[in-house]
């Protein structure tokens, strides 16, 4: 069997929030890691109040990101505003680092007329061309051969920029991450790669995915680097994400990167992780490594934060989330025209007929 | 007036929308340095360099997703698929993807892009090269489908095709590729999508068309004619969104109509007009409307002849519809 080469995982924060020998803080401003630390906060207070809500039948679905939240925080962090990201679906956190607001993110749960898709994807499908998200769809990887496809036209046109697809494990065993890599290794395009090792793919556990040591030594058969990184630890995150970055822009090619990470939420608000897994055995050690809880620990050490900021922090999120709730549940939803727009750039003929054929069942409904 | 093949109007219309919009870039399995296997971008590479034409790894479903990235980007990518009959591993960009791209993001992203692809029997290429794919794609909203018939149709359309702000698939028959002759202009023309054309008037049937099997039609109706039959041929040219105005009128006028194409009957797009023009013309017809196609099998290699449809048999389905 071919040796795989031994690939160190990246590392700066241990998991008592000590910086590792040698190791420093990536350069960032001292407010900007408080700020990150509260969009981590901020998305743990969304995820479990919309878990609550699903649960109670005032939302379709929802997907909780609840252990990850530093592998999208950091990197949405770690890129610059004209990079393009293309996330799976469980990073909303890099959404709202790019400026996704929380009322926008709400509306497209809720599919009403604030909802930048106009009400057609169930939740958790967020975008914003202004913002360079591409909207997300549900086809697990179809986004690898987008982003080699956008990161090459991004060199080909001479910007300062890369394009970054979000995906899971699991998504590498399909063939569209071949695809990806392979484009993008070719064409060398400044494109990332970034693989959320979470361990499960809804049920299905890393090593019933691939036979592979890992992730990260795929990208040797694609000629492109390939890294691994403490997908916990927030500053190891930044680091390698910025490396990447300067590896893309200058020319040198796409990266994929591998963060190790835990999924301690099920798949989606449909899974049952009880019926695969023990909180106890497999959940428990990754409880103690989740990246709100060493950042804590680091930002308590330095003075930079307290119980009684985050209590408040917290209350504050809340009310926000709430509040957004409620306009999102006063909201219309779309006009009947949406369903039948955007199809093609113009309505053509059968659209036309179908949608006076629905107005006039609507009308016969008295809905209209 | 220059006259070229189908494959030299092609490759004229690629090189004048190269020279006219720098966002237009040309790439598929073997498109860059050799031209592809038909010659279809010969010379772009050469002419244009390596970032706007060029080769790409024999995956044709990452060919359309990283189609896609390109168009959302801004770019106009024109892809080439070297055989329709090896698009089914890109069905996914291409119907999950390309298709729902402009919708599922309320309008934000579309993906306005060109996969170039050729088709069609009639080439002793057994089941894997004569593939007549068009239907399936029919059923994804969101996706244009044009066939052309003859070099100056096959110019025409790509030049609308590659403006339009939709993605097109674009089949290409590849039996007509270098037999099919015409005058064609050197200059840039445009034939507008969804526009049937009535290649011959006539009053007793519609015969309706696309593609190579267009000059099978104009062929049955020139036997017809000998036995005192007007036919009234129409080349579809446009498959998604179709021209209905055009089929309404002339098989209003006929009364009767016969629908051809290669690829098999059950589920072939004959299925789609032929349902559509019964419901819309009841009254008017005077018969059931025919299919005659290829037959619900494999496309086989050893029996081109039984399965193609040719002049005879449409004659023969002409016939069904007079005699009713």
């Amino acid at each position: 069997m071919a040796k795989a080469p031994k690939l160190p995982v990246h590392q700066i924060l241990d998991e008592n929030g000590e910086l590792l020998k040698g190791a420093s803080v990536p350069d960032m401003p001292k407010e900007d890691i408080v700020e990150l630390f509260k969009t981590i906060l901020k998305v743990r207070v969304i995820d479990s109040r919309m878990f609550k809500m699903q649960r109670q039948g005032r939302i379709a679905f929802y997907m909780a990101t609840q252990g990850e939240e530093a592998t999208h925080v950091g990197t949405a962090y770690a890129l610059k505003p004209q990079d393009w990201m293309f996330p799976q679906y469980r990073e909303h956190g890099a959404a709202f680092v790019r400026g996704l607001t929380l009322q926008q993110f709400i509306n497209q749960i809720f599919g009403n007329s604030g909802d930048l898709n106009k009400g057609r994807q169930m939740p958790m499908h967020w975008g914003s061309r202004n913002l360079n998200l591409v909207t997300i769809s549900s086809p697990l990887g179809t986004q690898i051969p987008q982003c080699a496809g956008a990161a090459y036209a991004m060199k080909i046109k001479k910007k300062d920029s890369v394009a970054l697809a979000f995906f899971g494990e699991g998504t590498t065993s399909e063939g569209d991450f071949h695809a990806g890599l392979n484009f993008a290794g070719v064409y060398k395009a400044p494109a990332i790669f970034f693989c959320r090792n979470n361990g499960w793919a809804i049920s299905t556990p890393f090593h019933r995915q691939t036979a592979a040591e890992n992730i990260a030594v795929k990208a040797v058969a694609y000629g492109i680097e390939g890294v691994r990184v403490d997908g916990n630890d927030l500053f190891a995150v930044i680091d390698i994400v910025r490396q990447a970055r300067e590896r893309a822009v200058k020319g040198n090619g796409p990266t994929l990167i591998e963060a190790l990470t835990y999924r301690l939420s099920s798949h989606s608000t449909s899974d049952d992780p009880s019926a695969y897994r023990s909180e106890e055995k497999d959940d428990g050690p990754w409880k103690l490594k989740e990246p709100a809880v060493r950042l804590r620990k680091f930002l308590g050490n330095q003075g930079l934060w307290s119980m009684k900021e985050e209590q408040d922090w917290e209350k504050a999120c809340e009310k926000e989330l709430l509040d957004a709730i409620k306009v999102a549940e006063n909201t219309p939803k779309p006009e009947m025209d949406a369903l039948f727009e955007d199809i093609f750039d113009e309505l053509p003929w059968n659209l036309r007929e179908q949608k006076s054929q629905l107005i006039t069942f609507l009308k016969n409904e008295g809905k209209r | 007036m220059p006259i070229m093949n189908m494959i030299e109007a092609i490759n004229n219309a690629l090189h004048l929308s190269f020279e006219r919009d720098p966002d237009v870039v040309a790439f598929g399995e073997d498109s860059g340095y050799y031209g592809g296997v038909f010659r279809a971008t010969k010379g772009l590479q050469e002419k244009y360099g390596t970032e706007r034409c060029f080769d790409a790894p024999i995956c044709e479903q990452g060919i359309a997703g990283f189609a896609f990235g390109l168009a959302l980007y801004g770019l106009k990518p024109v892809a080439e698929i070297q055989f329709s009959d090896y698009m089914y591993p890109a069905f996914d960009q291409i119907v999950n993807e390309i298709a729902k791209s402009r919708y599922r993001s309320g309008g934000q992203w579309p993906v306005p892009m060109v996969i170039r692809t050729p088709y069609g029997g009639g080439i002793n290429g057994g089941l894997y090269h004569s593939q007549s794919p068009e239907s399936f794609y029919t059923h994804a909203p969101g996706i244009k489908i044009v066939i052309p018939s003859d070099p100056y149709e096959a110019k025409g359309l790509l030049l609308a095709s590659i403006k339009d702000q939709n993605p097109v698939l674009f089949f290409e028959p590849k039996k007509i590729y270098r037999s099919s002759k015409a005058d064609v202009p050197t200059d840039y023309y445009e034939i507008p999508l969804s526009k049937a054309r009535i290649a011959k008037e006539g009053s007793q049937v519609t015969l309706i068309g696309w593609g190579a099997i267009h000059h099978v039609n104009m062929d049955a109706a020139k036997l017809a004619e000998k036995e005192g039959i007007s036919i009234e041929v129409i080349d579809l040219r446009t498959i998604i969104p179709y021209d209905i105005e055009t089929l309404d009128a002339s098989v209003k006028k006929t009364g009767r109509c016969v629908i051809v194409h290669e690829a098999p009957r059950t589920s072939g797009f004959g299925a789609e007009l032929s349902a559509t023009l019964h419901e819309r013309n009841m009254l008017h017809l005077h018969a059931p409307i025919q299919r005659m196609t290829g037959w619900d099998t494999h496309y086989p290699f050893s029996f081109d002849y039984e399965y193609y449809p040719n002049p005879k048999r449409i004659l023969w389905a002409i016939k069904q519809t007079l005699e009713f």
